[in-house]
């Protein structure tokens, strides 16, 4: 993984709620057993219509949004499905961050391991970011992750959460799995200690 | 020893702690761990480029669900992908020494039914999934909830999961369920109480007079739905309807070694005194039949309900998301539901494919004709439901009537293995998901209890069970 670094992007408007992981990528394009080429597919039914053609209504279509990397969605953003398709997605679009009022729990968890920043903020910036993109679609948003702060058009700052393992990993690049693999002799431990629910062999 | 009191889900999680270090999260053991086909690939391939094995294979099980085909098993699989997909998972679990029930196998299933009907699922266990329906398991006690593809890589290599503490709630039903209301009616109208991100960031413990008086079965399709009220899990304290369900299942414990967990189980409910975070309560005595009308579980209503209006929500973001969903599903603000006509009724998935899912369907069937017109798909969860039915002629009820008697899968739950809604048709639909495109794109979904779907599929259009005598 690359590691996560300071960037300014324009912004793509999403502004519903609940927006689950069938529409960030439909479970039809789950038959792929490669995580790479998704992005063409991010959102299929509403960026396509049923012969395939870009409907340009959606805001992928849009001109001034081909090389945003942030989103702005309403709350609970990626319910529903665990698939791990969704921020692949995402990532593959391009899109490094998601703003948002708040996320379902799986969605940023899968977030968080592929270099895709869930930045929640509080109602009241996201309604005043809204506002700003909606009248200057043009305008950017700054994300550093390092200190934690969104930098809105108007030149305000807002601060969001993220866990101090989380932020590590992304900031180095590092993955989770090489950290869990130093703790074999831990695992052997429980193990021993605890011997086995269930074997299934 | 005079400890603090702790919640079910607090002893559990403290007893699969391997290790915390200060700043990270905690190293939590994974007790048994369920594959299937569509979410498992791109971790095999991991594990392959990291030049890693399974660590525990034994606490390993894997089947195919998802994207197989529901027609005859004999029958050759004619979508490419997904047969690659279904090949693929025999290649993996092959080299990597994992048991898959396989197509033909007569334990096969949707990896939810299988868990429990299976024994493999016990009270305290920790339970993971490539999938958000894991909560299912949560029914027996266990602590299961689903995650993602990384997540499974973390699990097939260290047999662990990293994760932050969830905080508790305790959702507490009591009454008595009314004629025609049946399990599925309680988490639809939880659902719609607390929102489809209500529960995010909370495990939810079930408890009251209306959960200790459902079956397993039933509590498997409360626990089930967790997910959709935004909880990762769901949980239901072990009591004697679980040990009674247990009880000679192939993969529970048997002679002392029965005795010796049925003790470990006893001590798990929670302790007296012991507090959640947050609280839920619902009245089990109020609910009637459920429906969705819109396009996420949490825009449920009683059947007999009408249609919300959006212009009488103040925020404009939530008065948009309405209006959208009510635009897909074709449907006018404050309209009633009933008597409005449907085309295809789905009966089946991990949330209500069981043996007392399909016998309520029956009860409604049995006599009666399916309506002209409407297709009706029943879909047992697994092999073990389809033989019980099978043995219980309840698949002649449903030719009977004229709804088709299926091979086991999720099938229209996620349209992922060719049974889905054309675009624009309606479902009444036993499944947990009404998403746009779910049951297939431009298709419209209205989710409700095998006993609602089952008067829809008679009559042809929305009805409450209830009318139907």
């Amino acid at each position: 993984m690359e590691p996560f670094t300071t960037f300014t992007s324009r912004v793509v408007l999403l502004p519903m709620d609940n927006v689950d992981t069938d529409q960030i990528i439909p479970a039809r394009f789950l038959k792929a057993t490669d995580k790479l080429g998704l992005g063409a597919n991010l959102f299929c039914d509403w960026r396509y219509d049923a012969d395939g053609a870009p409907r340009s209504d959606f805001v992928l279509n849009r001109t001034e949004v081909q090389g945003a990397q942030v989103l702005l969605a309403g709350d609970n953003f990626g319910c529903g499905s665990s698939r791990e398709h969704a921020p692949w997605a995402l990532v593959g679009w391009g899109l490094r961050a998601v703003i948002s009022t708040s996320f379902a729990d799986i969605f940023r968890n899968n977030a968080l391991k592929n270099g895709l920043l869930p930045i929640a903020v509080d109602a009241e910036t996201h309604r005043r970011l809204l506002a700003q993109i909606e009248d200057n679609p043009a305008a950017e948003v700054t994300v550093n992750l390092e200190q934690q702060t969104l930098r809105l058009p108007d030149g305000s700052t807002a601060t969001f959460p993220v866990d101090s393992f989380s932020k590590h990993c992304l900031l180095e690049g590092v993955d989770e799995l090489g950290y869990m693999l130093q703790h074999s002799r831990q695992i052997a431990a429980y193990e021993a200690r605890h011997g086995d629910m269930v074997r299934t062999k | 020893m005079n400890e603090r009191p702790r919640v079910l889900f607090e002893k559990i999680w403290d007893a699969h702690i391997v290790s915390h270090d200060r700043g990270s999260p905690a190293v939590l053991y994974i007790d048994l761990h369920l594959v299937h086909e569509v979410t498992s690939p791109q971790a095999f391939s991991g594990l392959r480029d990291r030049g890693l094995k399974v660590r525990r294979p034994d606490k390993t099980i894997a089947t195919v669900d998802h994207s197989i085909p529901t027609y005859d098993r004999s029958l050759p699989i004619m979508d490419a992908q997904a047969a690659r997909q279904i090949v693929q998972l025999e290649e993996n679990c092959a080299e990597f020494g994992i048991p898959l029930f396989t197509g033909s196998d007569d334990r096969q299933g949707i990896v939810h039914v299988i868990g429990p009907e299976l024994g493999l699922t016990q009270p305290g266990m920790t339970i993971v999934c490539g999938d958000s329906h894991t909560a299912t398991h949560g029914a027996l006690g266990a602590l299961a909830f689903g995650i993602g593809t990384s997540e499974l890589e973390m699990v097939l290599a260290t047999q662990c999961l990293l994760q932050n503490r969830p905080k508790t709630a305790e959702v507490r039903i009591d009454g008595r369920l009314g004629p025609g209301v049946a399990p599925k009616d309680i988490i639809l109208a939880l659902i719609a109480q607390i929102g489809v991100g209500g529960g995010t960031g909370h495990v939810l413990e079930y408890t009251g007079s209306a959960i200790r008086s459902l079956s397993m079965e039933g509590r498997m399709t409360v626990c089930n739905m967790s997910i959709e009220g935004g909880a990762r899990a769901g949980m239901v304290a072990p009591d004697e309807t679980t040990f009674e369900y247990l009880s000679r299942r192939p993969f529970a414990p048997k002679g002392a070694a029965w005795d010796a967990a049925l003790a470990r189980w006893r001590a798990l409910p929670s302790d007296e005194g012991a507090e959640y975070d947050m609280q839920v309560t619902l009245d089990a005595a109020a609910l009637e039949p459920m429906i969705t009308y819109g396009t996420n579980p949490g825009m449920g209503m009683p059947v007999t309900g009408r249609v919300p209006e959006p212009a009488q929500l103040a925020d404009p973001v939530q008065r948009r998301s309405l209006e959208k969903a009510l635009a897909y599903m074709g449907l006018n603000p404050g309209e009633a539901l009933i008597g409005r006509p449907v085309d295809v009724v789905f009966i089946g998935s991990c949330t209500n494919g069981r043996i007392s899912d399909l016998r309520s369907a029956a009860g409604v069937l049995k006599g009666r004709k399916v309506a002209e017109g409407v297709r009706v798909m029943v879909v047992p969860g697994s092999h073990q439901v389809k033989a019980q039915a099978e043995a219980e002629r309840l698949h002649e009820v449903f030719r009977e009537a004229g709804a088709e008697w299926r091979e086991p899968g999720c099938s229209m739950c996620i349209a992922m293995n060719g049974d889905q809604l054309a675009p624009g048709q309606y479902a009444v639909s036993t499944s947990n998901r009404n998403f746009e495109g779910r049951q297939g794109p431009g298709g419209r979904t209205f989710l409700a209890s095998p006993l609602t779907a089952a008067a829809a599929a008679v009559t042809g259009v929305v009805t409450d069970v209830r009318t139907l005598g």
